[in-house]
């Protein structure tokens, strides 16, 4: 216990003295909860409209303004003719195109039918998807409105129609930040945890300030730990300024209670840093250990559902997404702030986080050798 | 000359030697490309539904078989009352639940009137949108076929084409990106450390004593990460060609020589911050916060620029990727030649020589 206290004593001397690791621990949070989700905004809206409009009639008019007044649409120019518009696309002026054919109107009210040509920029699929439904069931609407200046509405519906009412839970205001903020603090912890012990164990081999402690009895659980329990301090701290952060400026409280964040955080903490204690005993030098943190932490964010979501994966993927800690504790995040999710919605994940947690750190402390 | 090319030998040495992280920096393209072209689907398929049915009566069934034999969804749980379907989101599988009101089928026979109702999970707002739309189209769908004799008047039927990616792949927006990223990883961030490791180990003391320009000692790290570079860009280019099927539509050669420029630009960064930096690790931190993170966040291959508050759409302009993104996008995946990418030609090439010049007169040839 006593050696331990020495250690704890040493290591946060050396954390304290280095302005650099404050720096990281205070301005990294900042900067990333500040700026991040202003710039993760996948929100669909201003799509970039570029109309070819053969027809000039009243309808087609209408139907043009119906689009621009959704909100989701910016009427960027009329052009001539396909050609002309498909250059804006090229030129990523335009995103979506909107072709309304010669005697639209004429035909709409005399053969009973119309039709109007989209293209969208499908490069990017989510955009163009929403975008080409968004459109769909404007020009829908619209369809509808028509008809009816047409036809005398019946009391009773002639033939058998559903009603599709839709709701939508948790984030009724669509807010894309109220989605990605509590993913990014998770992203926060993991890279801030992970990296910062693996660099610094490695940096103490690298100086080879670990020739001493590696001649003194100190145990290596005693090492170990004593590198863990800063690092766990630190991350806690760094949590709860991500928390104040998102209360502040995106006023995100969560639905469920912060107990059951810090009681998973705890948990996922130990996980991430024994992952980092586990690449430095692999690792030589500063840069391998940091090579190695930043594919790991790519590879388990890129498949964290923090971006797309799991369940579109392929099959393979979905199973690696099982051994992933950043996976679980972005879904417990996003369970326990918008959902409020309880203790016992997430004890599969905790158990599961418990048991990785277990894995990592018995891994390292198996793998660190004290001779050279 | 000749002394010029033993400096660079040394240099593959370093690398040659370290295999671990010579591994890494081959394989990274490698891993990354197979993620995010096969992983990172924007496409939305088999999204887990609860499905609620008061009725259970022949159609409700039927039109749930309709629902799950579609590839948007599967009919993950089966509730039973109202009160369960907050539960069944709180547990945190299901993104979206159905609604059939009991007597659905007498109503829709009968009254010709029946309601369904579609509960969202909107915490991702995004995936909800899509959800419920292809929901509706389903059950929409569904409606036309149980009256199929009945034409409406007044329609106006849509066409819609995509174009570029008629399958909606997620590869075409994410090939351009990772390529920006991994040169931007290699290039920047390794030869940044490097001459700042020379510089915590001691030995570039001695390498600026010796009779090379301490220019030349500069240039020589450079240039083994130039050629891992271009090996990089080849073997990302092979496997989304033949393995993601992302074709190649435009002319290799400008591409090749657009990614030369680009690792240029990344190359002259890295002398730029091993210059500032004093340690690996304030290297490491710079390149990742400086560097990584604004060209991950701004360049356009993640998150759309045009959404972004204005401050960050301007600060976007001064990100490199940025404009090698919309490079790569353009030749590669619409197939255009220079007369359409000039611009961004000319803004990086701008963005080379300022980098140079700064770099050049940063370097200190004095260590203290």
């Amino acid at each position: 216990m006593r050696t331990l206290k020495f250690l704890l004593e040493k290591e946060f001397r050396q954390i304290f003295r280095d302005p650099s690791i404050i720096r990281i621990i205070f301005i990294m949070p900042v900067i990333q909860l500040m700026i991040l989700p202003w710039a993760a905004d996948y929100e669909i809206k201003d799509i970039k409209l570029s109309v070819i409009d053969f027809d000039h009639s009243p309808y087609s008019q209408k139907l043009v303004n119906k689009i621009t007044s959704s909100g989701y649409f910016k009427l960027m120019d009329y052009s001539k003719s396909y050609q002309s518009a498909l250059n804006q696309v090229e030129n990523d002026q335009a995103d979506l195109l909107l072709e309304i054919p010669e005697s639209f109107e004429k035909n709409l009210v005399k053969e009973n039918e119309s039709k109007v040509f989209m293209a969208l920029n499908a490069i990017n699929g989510v955009k163009a998807n929403l975008g080409g439904s968004y459109l769909n069931s404007i020009i829908r609407d619209f369809n509808n409105e028509i008809r009816l200046e047409w036809v005398q509405p019946k009391r009773l519906n002639e033939q058998p129609t559903i009603e599709i009412t839709s709701s939508n839970w948790f984030n009724p205001l669509l807010n894309y930040k109220y989605f990605m903020v509590p993913g990014i603090l998770v992203i926060l912890l993991t890279m801030i945890g992970s990296n910062l012990t693996a660099i610094n164990i490695v940096r103490e081999k690298e100086i080879g300030t670990i020739e001493q402690i590696n001649v003194t009895p100190i145990k290596k659980h005693h090492f170990l730990l004593g590198k863990l329990i800063p690092f766990w301090l630190l991350g806690m701290l760094v949590l709860t300024l991500g928390l104040g952060i998102s209360w502040l400026v995106y006023g995100i409280i969560p639905l469920g209670s912060y107990f059951t964040i810090y009681i998973f955080a705890a948990v996922y903490l130990l996980c991430v840093l024994g992952l980092g204690l586990l690449i430095s005993t692999y690792a030589g030098t500063q840069q391998q250990a940091m090579l190695i943190s930043f594919f790991l932490m790519m590879v388990f964010i890129l498949l964290g559902g923090l971006y797309t979501s799991i369940d579109s994966m392929p099959h393979w993927a979905q199973v690696i997404t099982k051994f992933n800690p950043v996976a679980y504790f972005i879904d417990v995040m996003r369970m326990v702030v918008l959902k409020g999710s309880s203790i016992r919605d997430i004890s599969y994940h905790f158990g599961i986080m418990i048991l990785f947690a277990l894995f990592f750190n018995s891994w390292a402390i198996w793998n660190y050798r004290k001779t050279s | 000359m000749k002394q010029f090319f033993s400096f660079v030998k040394k240099e593959f040495y370093h690398i040659w030697r370290d295999r671990r992280t010579m591994f890494i920096l081959l394989g990274m393209p490698i891993v990354q490309i197979v993620i995010f072209g096969f992983a990172l689907t924007n496409e939305v398929k088999n999204s887990k539904i609860a499905v609620l049915d008061n009725a259970k009566d022949e159609t409700s069934i039927s039109l749930i078989d309709e629902i799950n034999a579609s590839k948007y969804f599967e009919v993950a749980k089966n509730l039973h009352s109202y009160h369960d379907i907050e539960k069944a989101f709180q547990s945190g599988t299901i993104k979206m639940a159905v609604v059939f009101p009991d007597r659905f089928s007498e109503d829709l026979h009968h009254l010709n009137h029946a309601q369904i109702q579609l509960i969202a999970d909107a915490s991702d707002p995004n995936l909800a949108n899509i959800l419920t739309n292809y929901a509706s189209s389903i059950i929409r769908d569904y409606q036309k076929k149980l009256n199929p004799n009945i034409h409406t008047p007044f329609t106006i039927t849509t066409e819609m084409r995509m174009l570029y990616n008629p399958q909606l792949k997620g590869a075409y927006n994410f090939v351009p990106g990772v390529m920006a990223m991994v040169l931007l990883l290699v290039c920047t961030m390794m030869t940044a450390i490097t001459i700042v490791k020379e510089k915590e180990t001691g030995t570039m003391e001695i390498m600026l004593v010796s009779p090379m320009k301490p220019l030349m000692v500069i240039v020589a790290k450079a240039i083994p990460y130039l050629l891992l570079s271009i090996i990089n860009i080849i073997s990302i280019l092979c496997l989304s060609v033949f393995v993601l099927e992302v074709p190649i539509n435009g002319s290799i050669v400008l591409l090749v020589a657009e990614s030369i420029l680009f690792i240029l630009v990344c190359l002259s960064l890295g002398l730029l911050i091993s210059s500032a930096a004093d340690s690996q690790q304030t290297a490491m931190f710079i390149s990742l916060v400086a560097l990584f993170l604004p060209t991950v966040m701004l360049s356009g291959f993640m998150f759309p620029v045009e959404n972004m508050p204005v401050p960050l759409r301007i600060v976007s302009n001064i990100v490199p990727a940025k404009w090698y993104y919309s490079i790569v996008k353009s030749v590669m995946i619409k197939g255009l030649g220079i007369t359409a990418i000039w611009k961004e030609t000319l803004i990086l090439l701008g963005m080379m020589f300022f980098l140079i010049t700064l770099a050049i007169k940063k370097f200190k040839v004095r260590l203290a």
